[in-house]
């Protein structure tokens, strides 16, 4: 964790809090990785819109929509990651929603990571990784807003 | 979308990503958020403006999730604004509301939006308010507002609804109590809810008699029991909000009703905005610091202290005023 700041959750041009969606999309059963990635980005200084488990790439493209949202981090456990990233990427898509930084945590294989970073995740962070790391990760690459 | 204009062009023609991005200038109080705001607040007005306040708690979220549903049935499109506290160290914040509202999400007639308070500098209500006439504007039949906790924020962010609906709890006798000081004066519906427990019956006593002592005006705020989890009571919730509304609007009170919402929006406004560049002025000129020393140190008590500031400030706040777009 890293200490709290003035300028914690911010960028050097950009003052207002980065705006960060969690979301699980498919059938996990628990959510704990994705609250302790939302958390650490609170505690960053970001505000973090939170989803719940079980949402459909309709309901995570929606609400990445209505909350105009700078970053979108998904977490996945149940190994769907491949049928599933893409269908939220379409919708996306299909809503213009095309300035957003995206990035993926979970259980996805080594094998995989490639393709899901050509889908357009410029992150993938597996279990073990410091929450530091997406903090930093995050700060780097959010596209600006207002 | 990148100018105001086009932000306008595109938001009042039904562009969910334009209202989306318009929110954002909004809250960041751009020169672009400010520019849309004003050349939307002529489209204004159509919408039932709705607010929804109470303690922590309370089942504000439970509510404006049952509230939406039962207004999506009478075929009206809503525009939500749910407020979350940020963390007052990191200025962070986890943005909640979406967990239970998750079968809105995907309705096309619902457009959620949460926000984060960021802070006690008054900015809530700035940025409430226009986010309200945003949706507004966009063709939102319902705008439904919720705000966090309680104080003094909660009493300015009721001024962005015509209609405020104050949410208590049955056994919350004190609590009751403390809403005299006035929360009581500001909503024009009453509603107890988790009234499956114990005390709901007391409650509305309480808040009947507190009322019968509230200066009320022309409306006379009725009291509602609710069960939000089961929608127990909330058909009955939209009626009387349908009947306030109807009664805002009506002939006989339409003009008087619209000052007193109009006039408390300019006084939270200015309150706000007095706020919040009063003390940015103050930081920048370091006058604070030295009257903080000389306060620690007892040469000076706080409250001429507080006066001398403002002294201090007035020119410097004027020139910073007046360059500023």
């Amino acid at each position: 964790m890293t200490q709290p700041s003035a300028e914690a959750g911010t960028t050097a041009t950009d003052e207002r809090p980065i705006r960060v969606l969690i979301a699980k999309p498919g059938l996990d059963g628990h959510d704990r990785g994705a609250k302790v990635v939302a958390r650490a980005l609170r505690d960053a200084g970001m505000e973090v819109v939170y989803t719940g488990i079980r949402q459909t790439p309709q309901m995570i493209a929606e609400a990445a929509l209505q909350e105009d949202v700078q970053v979108i981090g998904l977490s996945i456990l149940s190994g769907a990651h491949l049928g599933l990233f893409p269908r939220i990427v379409e919708e996306l898509k299909e809503r213009s929603v095309d300035d957003v930084l995206l990035f993926a945590g979970g259980i996805i294989p080594a094998d995989d990571v490639d393709e899901v970073q050509a889908m357009g995740f410029k992150g993938v962070f597996g279990p073990g990784t410091d929450t530091r790391d997406i903090i930093e990760f995050v700060r780097e690459h959010a596209p600006r807003r207002a | 979308m990148d100018t105001a204009a086009e932000l306008v062009d595109a938001l009042v023609e039904g562009n969910r990503r334009a209202l989306a991005r318009a929110i954002t200038h909004v809250e960041a109080d751009s020169a672009i958020g400010r520019e849309v705001l004003r050349l939307i607040y002529p489209r204004t007005g159509r919408a039932q403006t709705i607010g929804i306040t109470g303690s922590a708690g309370a089942g504000k979220s439970t509510l404006v999730g049952a509230l939406a549903r039962a207004e999506r049935e009478r075929g009206r499109t809503i525009g939500i604004v749910a407020v979350d506290p940020s963390s007052p160290f990191s200025h962070g914040a986890i943005l909640g509301d979406r967990i239970r509202m998750q079968d809105l999400t995907s309705d096309p007639g619902v457009f959620l939006r949460s926000m984060a308070s960021r802070g006690n500098l008054g900015g809530l209500s700035e940025t409430a308010t226009g986010v309200v006439d945003l949706m507004d504007a966009f063709g939102h039949d319902i705008v439904l507002i919720e705000t966090v906790g309680a104080g003094q924020d909660e009493v300015e962010v009721a001024t962005t609804a015509q209609t405020t609906v104050l949410v208590a709890n049955p056994g919350a006798g004190d609590e009751v109590q403390s809403m005299k000081a006035g929360l009581m004066e500001i909503a024009q519906i009453m509603v107890v809810n988790k009234a499956d427990l114990a005390g709901a019956d007391t409650a509305v006593a309480q808040l009947r008699a507190l009322l019968a002592i509230a200066n009320v005006g022309a409306w006379s705020p009725p009291i509602l029991k609710t069960i939000a989890k089961t929608n127990e009571g909330i058909s009955e919730l939209v009626d009387a909000i349908d009947e306030h509304q109807a009664h805002t609007r009506s002939d006989e009170h339409a003009a008087a009703e619209r000052e007193r919402h109009v006039r408390g929006q300019i006084i939270a406004l200015a309150r706000a905005a007095l706020h919040r560049e009063a003390l940015e002025a103050a930081e920048t000129t370091g006058a604070l610091d030295t009257l903080v020393e000389e306060v620690a140190s007892r040469q000076r008590d706080p409250r001429s202290a507080a006066l001398e500031l403002l002294d201090s400030l007035q020119a410097t706040w004027a020139a910073s005023r007046s360059s500023t777009p």
